[in-house]
């Protein structure tokens, strides 16, 4: 398991440039927030949560088919598959190098974009946590969403079809954690909220998930 | 007694949907006629709403069915997951594009109801919110049964998605409650009679759901069978093909 998440990990930062791709995006999106909305500080400052939720959610997303595509056209998805590792812990294993090499970048960086949207300063803790908490979610979902995929020739603009309303659970306590902490009102509710769907996902889905990979290897 | 699983076999389920389907068509059309009719004509205009309020007879009904057809989806999905009947597994695919197609009724006659009634066309409302979010889910589960080519393989990997989806459809439901106050007004039907709709609504609008219930029994009878049938099409082609 352990020699699997390395290997992840490794082939995400060397090869093809994966792992700063979603970085790249995620800043990307912060810079064109303001040509769109203008750059009045206190508009920005008001949107600032929600926009960075979003851009977290999107980088999440355009890294989703690299989760099995790889795998699955070299073949080694059918050798991981017939290893005697279970195909659950196989996909759980998956979600957490994808975590680990998208989720936790995006956390990181975050307090660097949200200074170029002007977030209020007691934001920071409450966004940071939100991200901290709600990341592992996005990409325990989108794994689900790429193994049910992965055989398809085209899956790209069929995944986000799938995975975006799956995430709005997931979104919209996220973002209001970080709206709340960033006005300076009270986002335990919120925070126990988003908590709960990131574990029930956590210790849910990797059995759909593996289910729908089973057949789609069969 | 026959048992409910006879129906599996899909040369019974279309012998026995054909005997079924002039008479629920013909029964779909005289209460939906009657319930509209009745609906539109015979009821008085309400005191602050107008004539408005006869948008409910087409509100009502469909928003049912939007959320009943994913129900159906799901129970069909789960039995074909566990007994693997492939008649299940179709209907679940014929129904989805009829609950679509609701969602869409029930989301356009609200938008007309609620700009007399609201000012606006649209409000991000939980209810309202909510049934957006059910018209994507049933978007991606008919484009996945679309993308894939194998049939079991669509029926297996579908019918997990509607599992999953249900879950966080669910989920979505109770989050948006969360995220924003409601404009909508609660249910007009309940089975605690007090807080019923008047009864000069209420009887014509029994009729209309009775319709739309009994036209979505027949449509999803309907696709069912051509499924069946699109189905045997193609493999007597891959058979002659084979020679």
């Amino acid at each position: 398991m352990k020699a699997l998440l390395l290997r992840d990990i490794r082939l995400a930062v060397r090869a093809g440039g994966g792992f700063g791709l979603g970085l790249a995006f995620f800043l990307i999106v912060v810079v064109l927030v303001p040509f769109g909305v203008g750059p009045d500080s206190g508009l920005l400052a008001r949107i600032a949560p929600g926009i960075l939720w979003l851009g977290a959610l999107l980088s999440c997303l355009l890294s989703l088919d690299r989760i099995f595509a790889l795998d699955w056209e070299d073949g080694s998805l059918d050798l991981l598959a017939t290893a005697p590792l279970p195909m659950e812990a196989l996909v759980s294993i998956k979600s957490l190098a994808h975590w680990l090499t998208t989720g936790v970048p995006l956390v990181l960086a975050s307090p660097l974009f949200a200074l170029l949207l002007s977030l209020p300063s007691q934001g920071y803790a409450p966004l940071l946590m939100s991200l901290a908490l709600g990341t592992p979610a996005l990409s325990v979902i989108g794994t689900f969403g790429a193994a049910l995929t992965v055989g398809l020739k085209r899956g790209g603009l069929l995944l986000s079809l799938l995975v975006l309303p799956l995430y709005v659970p997931t979104l919209i306590f996220g973002a209001e954690v970080a709206r709340r902490g960033a006005m300076g009102l009270d986002f335990t509710v919120p925070l126990a909220m988003l908590a709960g769907i990131t574990f029930g996902a956590i210790a849910l889905l990797p059995f759909a998930s593996a289910a729908v990979l089973r057949v789609n290897l069969r | 007694m026959a048992s409910f699983w006879e129906y599996a076999n899909p040369k019974k389920f279309i012998q026995t949907t054909d005997k079924l389907l002039p008479w629920l068509s013909v029964l779909a059309a005289l209460t939906l006629v009657v319930g509209l009719i009745w609906g539109f004509f015979f009821t008085p205009d309400d005191f602050r709403q107008g004539s408005t309020v006869k948008i409910i007879y087409l509100h009502v009904p469909s928003a049912l069915m939007a959320i009943n057809a994913w129900l159906m989806m799901l129970v069909a999905s789960l039995v074909w997951i566990v007994r693997r009947h492939h008649v299940s597994a179709l209907a679940a695919r014929a129904a989805a594009p009829v609950g679509a197609v609701m969602t869409v009724i029930a989301l356009a006659t609200g938008a007309i109801w609620g700009q007399p009634m609201w000012g606006t066309w649209w409000a991000w409302d939980p209810r309202l919110t909510s049934f957006l979010i059910l018209f994507l889910f049933y978007l991606g589960y008919m484009a996945l049964w679309a993308a894939i080519e194998n049939d079991d393989t669509a029926a297996d990997l579908t019918a997990v998605l509607c599992l999953v989806g249900s879950v966080f459809a669910l989920l979505s439901r109770y989050a948006v409650n969360f995220w924003n106050q409601g404009l909508h007004q609660g249910a007009s039907l309940s089975l605690d009679k007090e807080k019923n709709v008047a009864d000069v609504f209420y009887f014509p609008l029994l009729f209309c759901i009775a319709g739309f219930v009994l036209l979505f029994i027949a449509l999803v009878f309907l696709r069912t069978q051509t499924e069946i049938r699109a189905r045997r099409m193609r493999a007597l082609l891959a058979r002659e093909r084979l020679g």
